[in-house]
Parts: structure tokens; sequence; C-alpha cells
């Protein structure tokens, strides 16, 4: 507690010039100001003032999920979803087997057969391993056709193992969360 | 064994996995007298997932989502500092509007891994407000990454070439907008802590690294800094543009824990500054440079290192002509810095160890991979 001040009362010379006395008591001042602020905790209330302008009413707000779901980017990789033509219904899917070579994990299985007459591969089954999948969006790049995309759906919760395979059915449908409205 | 401070015996203390402030599952095996630590040691490898040799059965495309899990917290970073050693494997350049981009991002992580960290630390030193602060200007910077790469923590924001993605629409504002009022909130942060009282007597003068002790233990980044020591790879060896930007690069004298403290929140100023330089001359033009859409880089290694927020991490890619990685093999700068732990705590209180874990700034998912 000492330190500061007895360092101001050092004075090597017996001739005290105006200029001396001056700083001699400013910094007596300044050390006084010093112990004041310790004492009185001065320098606490100031981080104090920060906390206390943050406590504002307009500035506090609780999101209300699941009640309200919050809005994901437009371009968020959740929940993968085959797309089906809009007009048709018939699955943009060209089998074409690119994504599954993409997917570093190598949880995309495609199953095709070749249609005899028109001499092109169609789609019959498609599996993706959502318990492996890390939504990296390498499977979504790959494809040529649009037809595969990371949605913004992001329940994906499951009671079994399983469940986290999805078939094609569910990968045109999507996952249906519980909606819990008030 | 030599004759103690209180006679007592030596006594070994487990501290970790699971403790709160081991950010994450390091185990720190205490030698103590009483709460004089004589001696630490680290016990790691709880995270290992072997990315290293995950690599070498993914094509370079393939691997690039998993360098974001090695410093989650700063996963651009670790995706610019893969891209860019692929890239120079493969001899190609990032097209200037993808370099900038770039710049722009990581600087964006580079605030954001500061800001979790100095929300942290202070949580640990038991100053419980500033996480919550820093959290919420941290969620802003997350909220950028998810709009324009659709993910907020494991991004895969860039790819070899280039980006995947063009800027979306809004992208220059939201930046700008957060630059505008980053540097109030810092100004806030530093209110909070620079000359609270608490904050002081519990960071100076611990966990002393001076820079003679640092180049030993090939110490980098802010604790690098910190012990006076000017060197960043942005200014040294400047990559993916950084050399038209103009910055400081931030250091300290006492390489206490204090001075690591001002050099992590000066460097979160300097980044602001370089975003707004590079938003400002934000070149237009592809994003993507010519790649084959197969890699198959030329037999040869390279190693390519970037001024990640923790420091130096580098990537060691060797080629042998196939489409997938012969070796990659990363520097982690966490897994560097915490073996100065040891010398950092001798002679410190169990309560200072917790502040020196703190200050080294570590990941653990980096330090096993």
């Amino acid at each position: 507690m000492m330190g500061p001040l007895r360092s101001t009362r050092k004075t090597d010379s017996p001739r005290l010039s105006l200029s001396r006395v001056f700083l001699g008591v400013w910094s007596r001042a300044g050390a006084a100001f010093a112990l004041l602020k310790k004492f009185l905790l001065l320098d606490l209330l100031e981080g104090l003032r920060v906390t206390f302008k943050a406590q504002h009413p307009s500035k506090i707000y609780t999101e209300q999920y699941p009640a309200e779901r919050p809005a994901v980017a437009e371009r968020y990789r959740g929940a993968p979803r085959l797309n089906n033509h809009p007009e048709t219904n018939q699955t943009l899917c060209i089998a074409c087997d690119l994504c599954a070579i993409a997917c570093p994990e190598n949880l995309i299985v495609v199953g095709s057969v070749r249609n005899p007459a028109t001499r092109r591969k169609e789609l019959t089954t498609f599996t993706y391993d959502l318990s492996r999948c890390m939504f990296c969006g390498l499977c979504e790049d790959a494809c040529p056709v649009d037809a595969l995309e990371l949605t913004q759906d992001f329940e994906l919760a499951s009671y079994t193992r399983e469940g986290l395979i999805w078939d094609r059915q569910m990968l045109e449908e999507g996952p249906r969360p519980v909606r819990y409205s008030s | 064994m030599s004759a103690t401070f209180l006679d007592t015996n030596e006594l070994e203390l487990n501290m970790g996995p699971q403790h709160p402030s081991t950010h994450g599952v390091l185990r720190v095996i205490l030698k103590l007298d009483g709460e004089k630590v004589l001696g630490t040691e680290c016990v790691i490898g709880h995270l290992h997932r072997g990315v290293e040799k995950i690599a070498e059965a993914r094509t370079y495309q393939q691997f690039a989502p998993y360098v974001d899990r090695m410093d989650y917290i700063s996963a651009v970073s670790n995706g610019l500092g893969y891209c860019l050693a692929v890239e120079k494997l493969l001899n190609v350049t990032a097209t200037p509007r993808a370099r900038a981009v770039r710049v722009i991002l990581t600087e964006l992580n580079r605030i954001a891994s500061h800001l979790f960290w100095l929300g942290t630390h202070a949580l640990d030193i038991g100053a419980t407000t500033p996480l919550f602060y820093c959290l919420r200007e941290r969620e802003e910077v997350l909220k950028i990454f998810e709009n324009y790469c659709g993910a907020r923590l494991t991004t895969h924001a860039f790819r070899i070439g280039g980006l995947q993605y063009e800027l979306y629409a809004g992208f220059e504002d939201q930046v700008r907008a957060f630059c505008g009022s980053f540097p109030g909130r810092v100004d806030e942060y530093e209110e909070l802590l620079t000359h609270n009282r608490i904050w002081t007597s519990r960071l100076r003068g611990v966990g002393i690294l001076n820079a003679e002790e640092c180049k030993r233990f090939g110490v980098t980044g802010p604790v690098l800094r910190a012990a006076g020591v000017a060197w960043d790879l942005r200014k040294a060896q400047p990559y993916s543009g950084y050399e038209q930007y103009e910055f400081h690069v931030p250091t300290g004298e006492a390489g206490d824990t204090y001075d690591r403290y001002l050099v992590r929140v000066r460097e979160m100023r300097e980044s602001v500054r370089i975003i707004e330089q590079a938003l400002a001359m934000l070149p237009s033009g592809p994003v993507m440079a010519k790649v084959p859409k197969v890699i198959k880089p030329a037999p040869g290694e390279v190693y390519v290192s970037i001024e990640a927020p923790k420091g130096e991490l580098g990537y060691y890619v060797v080629s042998d002509g196939g489409k997938n990685p012969y070796r990659v093999r990363v520097r982690p700068p966490s897994f560097l810095n915490l073996q100065a732990l040891d010398t950092m705590c001798r002679g410190a209180l169990v309560a200072d160890v917790v502040a020196i874990i703190g200050t080294i700034d570590m990941v653990m998912g980096e330090v096993d991979r």
C-alpha cells in the first residue's frame, strides 16, 4: 500500500524549485487518487458500467425454440433432399453416381436399372446414411442436375440408428419434426 | 527428493481430462508442494482420430472438410492452409477475388477465435460477464459464415483453387456493419478487463515465457509476440495477398499472461483494419481458378504454413502422383505451444495453472488430431 507514496517523497536536492514542488504535489495527488481508487474499487465500477448498460430490456431477447423456429441461412447445409420435377413430379436424379463418388464418407448408395427402351439409367433406390454425414456439401456440389440438395431442415434426431439411414422416399419427402405450436 | 517448502510430501494431482478449464480433454499431472507447482506432465491423445491417416484414403478434395475438424474454433484458417498447400503442389494460384474473400473470411475467423478465447479465458479466471459479450459478437461472425457457406463452425468455405460459392447479396454490408460496431465492443471488453484489479493481479507476472524459451520450444503466434518477437507469417512470408494490406504486428514486453491478453485484443483490432481494406479493394472476376476435376498432382512435396489465430499452422503434403495424398502432416500451433506449459507452470500456484492453460489458447482437436 505504501509503495507508490514513498517513492514520491524522494528529494535528493535541498533546494526545491517551484516546478519540483508542483510535480511533487501533483504526483502525491496522483498517488492519493490511486489509493482512493483502490479503496473505493473504482476500477471495478468502470466494468460494472458496461454490465449495467447491457441490462436494458430492449437488449435482452430469448429465442422461443421450439415454439418458433429460427430462420437459418438460405445456403444452410442441413437435411438432404432428393428433388422431383415440380411439374411432372418425376425425380430429377439421373443416377449418375457422382454424389456417391464425391462423398468422403462413402455413405450414398445409388441403385439404378437401364431402361431398354430409352437406353437411359433410371433411379430405383437411393440410400443416404445421415448418421455418418458431416454436411460438407460435396455431394450437392457434385450433382450435375441439382437433384440432391442440402436443405434448411435441421431437426434430424432419431430414436434408432436405422432411423438415420434415409431411403429414397424419406429423401424426397424430407423430415417431419414434431411441431409444438402454442 | 529434495526438501519441499512446507516439508510435506510431494503430491501428484490429476487435472483433467474432465476438468472444465482444461479446454477439452487435456490431462495434466501436477506435482505439487502444497499449492505450489513443482512440475507438470501433459497426457494428450484423448481426442485422437487419426486425421492424417484418413487423408491417405481420401482424394484431395475429399480431405478438405476434415481439416475443419482439427481446430474447430478457427476452421476457416485450417481450410486456407490446406487449400494453399494443395494449390502449391498443383502450381495453381487462386483468383484475385478468391484471395481477397479468403483474407476477409480468415480475419473474421481470427476475430471469432480470439473472442472465444477471451470469453473462456476470462471465465476461467472468474470473470463471467465477458463471455456473454464475446459470444454475442462471435455470433455475428458465425452468422456471416452461415450465410456465406451454409455452416457455422465446420465451414468448408474454401475449395482447392478458390471458392465454391460466390458472395451472397448483402455480404459487404453485413461485414461493414460488423467492422463498424466491433471496435466499440472491444473497447467494452477492455473497460471490463484491462484495468480491472482482479484481472491484472491474476495475470501480471504469471506464466512468463521469454523470447529465448519461445524459440527453443517452437512456440509461435500471440504467445511468441507477447514475448516481444514481432514474428507474424502474414508479414514474414505473405500469402493470399497479405502483402497488400497495411497492419501492425502487436507485441508485448513481459511475455506474461497479461501481455498475451493485450496482444490478442490488439490483434482483433488489426484484423478489423485488414477486413476493411480488403473490402474496399475487393476485385471482381471469377472465384475459381482452372483446376482439373480429378486432382492428381505431380510427385513431390510441399510445406505451406499460415498464421492461424493460434500460431503457425503448417501443412506438409506429399504426392506420389495418385489421386490421394501419399502423406499429410499437420504442424498444429496448439500442439507446439502446449509444450511450454511445464516451463510456464513451474513455481506457480494451482490457480495459475488454469490461467496458463487458458492463455496458451489450445484446442485439443488440433493437439491430438
